[in-house]
């Protein structure tokens, strides 16, 4: 089935997600569809699966223009989209599973049904046992049950969204032969969302790059990575170095630390930072870097190796203990993870500074009205956070830092800002680091973190791969290390 | 399309309207007269002197409860065990009741204080557990059938009356231990002077106090809460106390006024029907009070009802339940004009 996309827009809210994107996939061939987080190719992926409406352009199959109301309408048309997290029922069997979202009658013809099963299965070298039950099947299991599903529905055009997060090597090896011949023997149209190079490299025949919202370039694979890394993340200036100063006493330390996640285990890592130190980790996406980032605060529990906090070692340690300590973590999620919905910036400020029993209602006015003054924040002290723009609530964060942060741990610290407002933010994390604090922080932007960080700590697939000065890498050198290489 | 601000603060009227409207017509299709049905609940509940305190007198444990679920509700959690909290206040009102003998002061501030720890006790309890796992709705229903069947325990033995167990109550507690009452009413002037004292407190806690405000952070957003240094298992624990403790003091009122010992269903499901009364509310501080004492006036009225229309007093919680029903139903008046848009939408389209 060929398909085509056409000017495909959607924003949501004041964010732009895909605007005016138009793609062709042919029949027969595997794409690639790459881009780093906040590129825009969920978004785009959800439109073409139904999932999604756009605002504005046309999706055509065949040639035909198509409206889908819901992933059910797209995969009656033939597309079928695989989710990361399996879209199925733990507690229901592998045939419950696999009859749900069929149109059909009353009775459930289960006997035909799990022979239709165990055929698909065999046809697509999948083992299936129809009545076996979801919550004790592997991730790569219950993968390969919904590609059977979405196979026996109709699909013609396959979505996978990062398929291998999470699998074996050998079930991995197992999908990309199934992928291959559904795309080379039966014409199947398939694209891969990823941003995995190697893999793309390895099952794709072209790959579509997104950056910022828009079609940032094609490449017929395989190519060199180098290529692909310069499309996800553009080209950049060269700027001048600015002068490093010297690291002052370890602040954070960490010997042979890992973390664990349900999809990653991350290596043990030794790493230290020194106060007036910025560190950026650099990754794809779902390396390691996040997790471990998250452990320093104590916000994930480390499942081996040791902490230290300006060299006093840690146990179990929780983030308020952290806190207490000078550490402090800026998560990517403002609203999220940060400021609280329906609480105005007085309440705010008379949070983190409690003032005795009761509430001092007009302290906190003027602490609040002093930070809106001095971090430039767009907002009266009576307004709520969540009226506030992306950079207003970011500088407004800020505003609630102590000035006694010995550790600031952030996320992506300019993510959704424009210019001015990241400037201004790495000048206010500047002054923190000249009074001595130090700062780790991740970010998907390369030129970010080669601009602002003393030393980058590269991370691949849960291992830091390269710890390197920033003053003697480039983007072409970092590009090629998040993509695996050595 | 603006809308004057006062609409949303009248909305809970228009669920109130539709829910009388629904209860005259069963009340037709019973065959009786929706205006004499709803003259003697009105005549029940405020038709003398007597019967006005007596409706206080009800309200008393339920506004107590009440307050206690603000708090709780403040920080997030959907304490259903406070039935369950609310009986351990009256079990540990009566364990004092019925062990000591002092001086009338004396003894009934060591009941309520026994009765305030005990319902603390009950309410930390589904705070532990939600620590490890239980959801505090889970947590507190089991706890809720524990404190009864401890109710059933203690009433069958070890405080069973001494000419033999009836299964129905323990000895009627000595007069030093009883709160004194109005005339031939229910009503006591020194519950009531706790229940005010008891909702000054609370206003205070969540509109003036740092703890107020972390409680607000903690049930608007706990990750958020977390990163500015909210504590969620240390507050968590204490919301719990003190709505434990509240609904303890309910449930010692009631033992100690409106009954005059321990008994099966101590509590005739104020702790429901205190949850009902602040959803009704819409979590709102001084719409509580009020609301609550709607709800005491209709059950207590009911009462009347029954003698003069041969209706069964039921009809008061059918009332009550329809009313909350309702408003949970239309919830806000966005969800409802968000409900009216698309339906009409759905029509267009088709």
């Amino acid at each position: 089935m060929r398909v085509e996309l056409e000017k495909i827009s959607k924003s949501f809210g004041p964010v732009q997600a895909n605007r005016a994107i138009s793609l062709a996939f042919e029949p027969g061939l595997i794409y690639g569809l790459l881009g780093e987080n906040g590129a825009g190719k969920s978004t785009l992926m959800k439109i073409l699966s139904g999932y999604q409406p756009a605002d504005s352009g046309r999706i055509l199959l065949d040639g035909a223009p198509q409206r889908f109301r819901s992933p059910l309408d797209a995969l009656a048309a033939g597309v079928g989209m695989l989710y990361q997290d399996p879209l199925d029922l733990p507690p229901f069997t592998v045939l419950e599973n696999y009859l749900l979202g069929r149109r059909g009658g009353l009775a459930i013809p289960r006997r035909r049904a799990a022979g239709e099963l165990r055929e698909l299965g065999a046809r697509y070298g999948f083992e299936v046992h129809p009545h076996e039950r979801i919550e004790d099947l592997s991730l790569g299991e219950r993968q390969q049950l919904e590609l059977l599903r979405l196979l026996s529905g109709g699909a013609r055009l396959l979505i996978l969204d990062e398929p291998t997060t999470g699998i074996s090597a050998a079930q991995k090896e197992l999908l990309f032969n199934s992928l291959r011949s559904l795309a080379r023997d039966e014409g199947k149209t398939l694209i891969l969302v990823s941003h995995k190079l190697d893999e793309v490299q390895e099952l794709c025949n072209r790959a579509y790059v997104l950056r910022k919202g828009e079609l940032a370039g094609e490449a017929e694979l395989p190519c060199p990575n180098k290529r692909l890394v310069g499309l996800m993340f553009g080209q950049l200036p060269s700027r001048p170095a600015r002068p490093r100063p010297e690291a002052g006493p370890p602040r954070l330390e960490l010997r042979g630390a890992a973390v664990r996640s349900p999809r990653l285990r991350t290596q043990p890592t030794d790493l230290q930072v020194g106060a007036g130190e910025v560190l950026g980790l650099a990754g794809l996406e779902g390396s390691g870097q996040e997790l471990l980032l998250r452990a320093c605060a104590g916000l994930l529990p480390l499942a081996a190796g040791e902490l230290y906090l300006s060299g006093v070692p840690q146990r179990r340690l929780d983030y308020l203990t952290a806190r207490q300590l000078g550490v402090h973590y800026l998560a990517a999620g403002r609203l999220e993870e940060g400021l609280v919905s329906g609480m105005t910036l007085s309440e705010h400020m008379a949070l983190v500074n409690p003032n005795g029993l009761f509430v001092d209602r007009a302290a906190s006015k003027a602490q609040a009205a002093e930070r809106i003054r001095q971090y430039q924040v767009v907002a009266r002290p009576r307004s709520r956070v969540e009226e506030l723009s992306g950079g207003n609530q970011q500088r407004f964060l800020f505003g609630l830092l102590p000035p006694d942060a010995q550790l600031i741990l952030a996320e992506h610290p300019t993510r959704g800002l424009d210019l001015r407002s990241s400037d201004w933010i790495w000048g206010q994390l500047d002054e923190r680091r000249k009074q001595g604090a130090a700062i780790v922080f991740l970010s998907a932007e390369l030129d970010e973190i080669l601009e602002r960080s003393d030393r980058i700590a590269v991370f691949f697939a849960g291992r830091l791969s390269r710890v390197l000065p920033a003053g003697e890498t480039s983007v072409d050198e970092l590009g090629h290390l998040i993509g695996g290489g050595a | 399309m603006s809308r004057p601000a006062w609409l949303p603060r009248l909305w809970p009227l228009l669920p109130s309207f539709v829910a009388l409207l629904l209860t005259s017509l069963l009340l037709l299709a019973f065959g009786a007269s929706p205006p004499l049905a709803f003259g003697a609940i009105w005549e029940g509940a405020f038709g003398n002197q007597d019967r006005l305190l007596t409706t206080v007198a009800f309200w008393i444990p339920l506004m107590l409860s009440s307050l206690g679920l603000l708090i709780s509700f403040r920080a997030g959690l959907w304490n259903i065990g406070i039935e369950g909290q609310f009986i351990l206040g009256a079990i540990g009102a009566s364990w004092v009741a019925l062990s000591l003998q002092l001086p009338a002061p004396l003894q009934i501030s060591l009941q309520m204080l026994a009765a305030m720890a005990a319902g603390a006790l009950w309410a930390g309890l589904a705070g532990v557990l939600k620590r490890w796992g239980v959801h505090e709705i889970f947590g507190g229903l089991a706890l809720n059938n524990l404190a009864i069947i401890l109710t059933n325990y203690l009433i069958a033995g070890p405080w069973q009356p001494p000419e033999g167990g009836s299964f129905r109550g323990t000895a009627p507690f000595h007069a030093d231990a009883l709160l004194p009452l109005v005339g031939a009413t229910r009503f006591s002037v020194v519950a009531l002077g706790l229940a005010l004292l008891a909702f000054g407190l609370v206003v205070l806690a969540l509109r003036n106090s740092a703890w107020g405000l972390r409680l607000k952070a903690l049930g608007r957003n706990p990750r958020s809460a977390l990163l500015l240094g909210v504590s969620s298992r240390r507050e968590t624990l204490l919301a719990m106390a003190f709505c434990g403790a509240l609904a303890g003091l309910g449930g010692a009122v009631r033992v100690l006024s409106w009954f005059d010992s321990l008994r099966q269903s101590i509590s005739g499901g104020i702790g429901y029907l205190a949850l009902m009364v602040v959803i009704l509310a819409a979590f709102r501080l001084l719409w509580t009070p009020l609301v609550a004492f709607f709800f005491a006036a209709v059950l207590s009225g009911s009462v009347v009802l029954q003698l003069r229309t041969q209706l069964h007093s039921s009809l008061g919680n059918i009332l009550t339940g329809v009313l909350v029903l309702l408003v949970l139903l239309f919830g806000n008046l966005d969800s409802l004009r968000a409900w009216w848009a698309e339906w009409r939408a759905g029509r267009r389209r088709s």
